[in-house]
């Protein structure tokens, strides 16, 4: 097995808090990777680095053979690394279509300055973007505004155009975060169909125990910015260094 | 049908903006057509911008300065006289891109206020520039070359130059807002994080619309600048012409393409007749009215004529059925689904 993705040494700290400190992650092709911690463990850090939005101090980000670091948020997408974010960033006043048409162009560069400002160039996304759309579930929401979707709706809209550009690696940040069981299932179901039968590969950061014990393959476990275990579900559920940070016993031992 | 009407409306409209200076031949009267039609372009050109992308731009007198100013250098110093020098409106809107792009890939690092207080920055750097160098004629401005026209019929060829600049910029403004191009400028207005990380390539794409804005403001500044024989640095680089414009795009619809035309066709030709009224002579006064009307804009219309009323239309066409099927798929919460009256309120994200 290659990781396909994998971050080597990674820094970034924010005035004197180090949000980053060394962590070194990697995501084997195919796998449903997840990336767990203590609130400020700096997950959302690290999913900010690997896809552009913020410059690590030091390290470096791999995606495949290639060195992604400092890459530009949508280089880094075009490259086949997708992300959703904690809460859901979706285009309120663009319809549901549009949103989804939005994530579409990346895939093609339009050729002259016509192209720009034609149609035709995307109107054959339209399709693909249906589909998506029902395979999430609000196929039906198309033509409504993406503001007028509820909470949970948008979080399937931010999955359905990330899709679009059919992503080798999707970025999960808390996908199932604030939204009701049933929908969490569901969501959980299309993260393994997708991984079945398209192979996709996905990292994902999730407060919620059994949503991430029951879905990923391998588990990350990071700390203070730093990985401080990795490897299979029920390994990384009995280590020790794992219940303290998520215990927090020894609050006022915290070197921090 | 609604199509036809539409249809019909539009070429309804054409009509009368081409036959009116034929009908109303009386100069004073044409002259409110000209300047009504400066204004429609100015703040469509605006709109192609600011109302896409939800950058406010307050810089806009920069363009329409450096154009009018790009004209009279050029015309002076190559001696370009008559007629020829309608020849130069290419030039200038060529000076508006070039301006465009230093000042856009400086402004446009940055977002919301922070940007508003660039663009102010920019136009005050440009006067301040109309002022003090020597090749724009210092505080006494430039003279246009003079037109050997009769009085009687001066305004009418720029009425028709107005008016080709009004309905390129609609229809520039229309193929933006249903092209890729327009689709990318809206992401970017409402979440720019977002859009940059579906792959939206999003300096360029701002750009590239604050260009053409330049570009277009520019020209028509040019045409301004002939129409009134001169330019002096306060005119051309006014502040009163970028809160005008913000003024007519908020007062007409708020990134709409018919509220910009709107809002410009009520409150240009009101300006000017107001500065001919004895109780506003010196056009202070209507300046303040002007800072009223704002005023009641923002507070009681915030998004505009047309959207408004729009909204008003679909409320009676649909009254007494839903006007759009509850949402029932899985992830609808019956508290959160929309209720068909509350759709348009979510599109501000509930700023009211």
């Amino acid at each position: 097995m290659t990781a396909l993705l994998r971050t080597e040494g990674l820094m970034k700290a924010y005035g004197g808090v180090q949000a980053l400190n060394d962590a070194t992650i990697a995501v084997e092709q195919g796998a449903v990777a997840g990336l767990i911690g203590p609130n400020g463990s700096g997950k959302t850090t690290l999913f900010n680095v690997i896809t552009g939005y913020e410059r690590p101090d030091a390290g470096e980000v791999w995606f495949g053979d290639r060195a992604i670091t400092n890459l530009a948020p949508d280089k880094v997408f075009a490259a086949g690394i997708g992300r959703t974010f904690q809460l859901t960033r979706i285009f309120a006043r663009l319809t549901v279509l549009e949103n989804m048409l939005v994530a579409a162009q990346a895939k093609d560069r339009p050729r002259n300055l016509l192209s720009w400002f034609g149609r035709d160039a995307w109107t054959h996304h339209r399709r693909h973007a249906l589909e998506l759309l029902e395979f999430v579930g609000i196929e039906r929401h198309a033509d409504l505004l993406a503001g007028s979707l509820s909470y949970g709706q948008r979080k399937l809209l931010e999955l359905a155009y990330v899709l679009v550009a059919d992503p080798a690696v999707i970025l999960l940040d808390e996908p199932a975060g604030g939204v009701n069981p049933t929908l969490i299932n569901h969501i959980a179901d299309r993260i393994r169909q997708l991984n079945a039968d398209q192979g996709t590969t996905f990292l994902l950061v999730e407060h919620n125990m059994e949503f991430v014990m029951g879905l990923c393959s391998t588990i990350t476990v990071l700390e203070s910015g730093k990985d401080v275990v990795s490897g299979p579900p029920d390994i990384v559920r009995t280590d020790k260094r794992v219940l303290d940070a998520y215990l927090g016993v020894d609050l006022e031992e915290d070197p921090r | 049908m609604s199509k036809v009407l539409k249809g019909v409306g539009l070429l309804a409209l054409i009509a009368i903006v081409i036959a009116f200076p034929q009908v109303y031949t009386n100069p004073a009267v044409t002259n409110y057509g000209v300047f009504a039609l400066i204004y429609v372009t100015a703040a469509s050109g605006w709109n192609i911008f600011s109302g896409n992308t939800g950058y406010i731009s307050l810089g806009q007198a920069v363009f329409y300065g450096s154009g009018a100013y790009a004209m009279g250098i050029a015309a002076r110093d190559w001696n370009i006289t008559g007629t020829t020098v309608f020849a130069l409106l290419p030039l200038s809107m060529a000076v508006g891109a070039l301006i465009a792009v230093p000042f856009g890939l400086a402004a446009l690092r940055v977002r919301r206020h922070t940007f508003i207080v660039i663009t102010i920055a920019f136009f005050f750097i440009f006067q301040l520039m109309a002022f003090n160098f020597s090749f724009t004629g210092g505080s006494s401005g430039l003279g246009s070359p003079f037109l050997n026209w009769p009085a009687a019929t001066y305004n009418i060829p720029f009425y028709y130059i107005a008016l080709a600049f009004a309905a390129g910029t609609v229809a520039i403004a229309w193929l933006v807002r249903r092209s890729r191009f327009g689709l990318q400028l809206r992401a970017i207005r409402d979440d720019e994080d977002r859009a940059r990380g579906l792959g939206v390539r999003a300096m360029r794409v701002k750009l590239s619309a604050f260009v053409i804005s330049g570009a277009i403001t520019a020209g028509i500044g040019a045409v301004w600048f002939y129409y009134i024989n001169q330019v002096e640095p306060q005119t051309g680089f006014d502040p009163l012409f970028d809160l005008t414009l913000v003024l007519m795009a908020f007062l007409g619809g708020y990134g709409s393409i018919s509220g910009a035309v709107l809002g410009a066709l009520i409150i240009e030709p009101l300006t000017l007749w107001l500065n001919t009224q004895p109780a506003f002579s010196g056009g202070s006064l209507s300046e303040i009215l002007l800072g009223g009307i704002f005023l009641i804009v923002v507070l009681f219309l915030p998004r505009g004529i047309v959207p408004t009323g729009g909204e008003l239309i679909t409320k009676f066409r649909t009254r007494g059925r839903a006007a759009i099927a509850p949402a029932t798929t899985i992830g609808s919460n019956p508290r959160t689904a929309p209720a068909p009256s509350s759709i348009g309120d979510g599109v501000a994200g509930g700023a009211q």
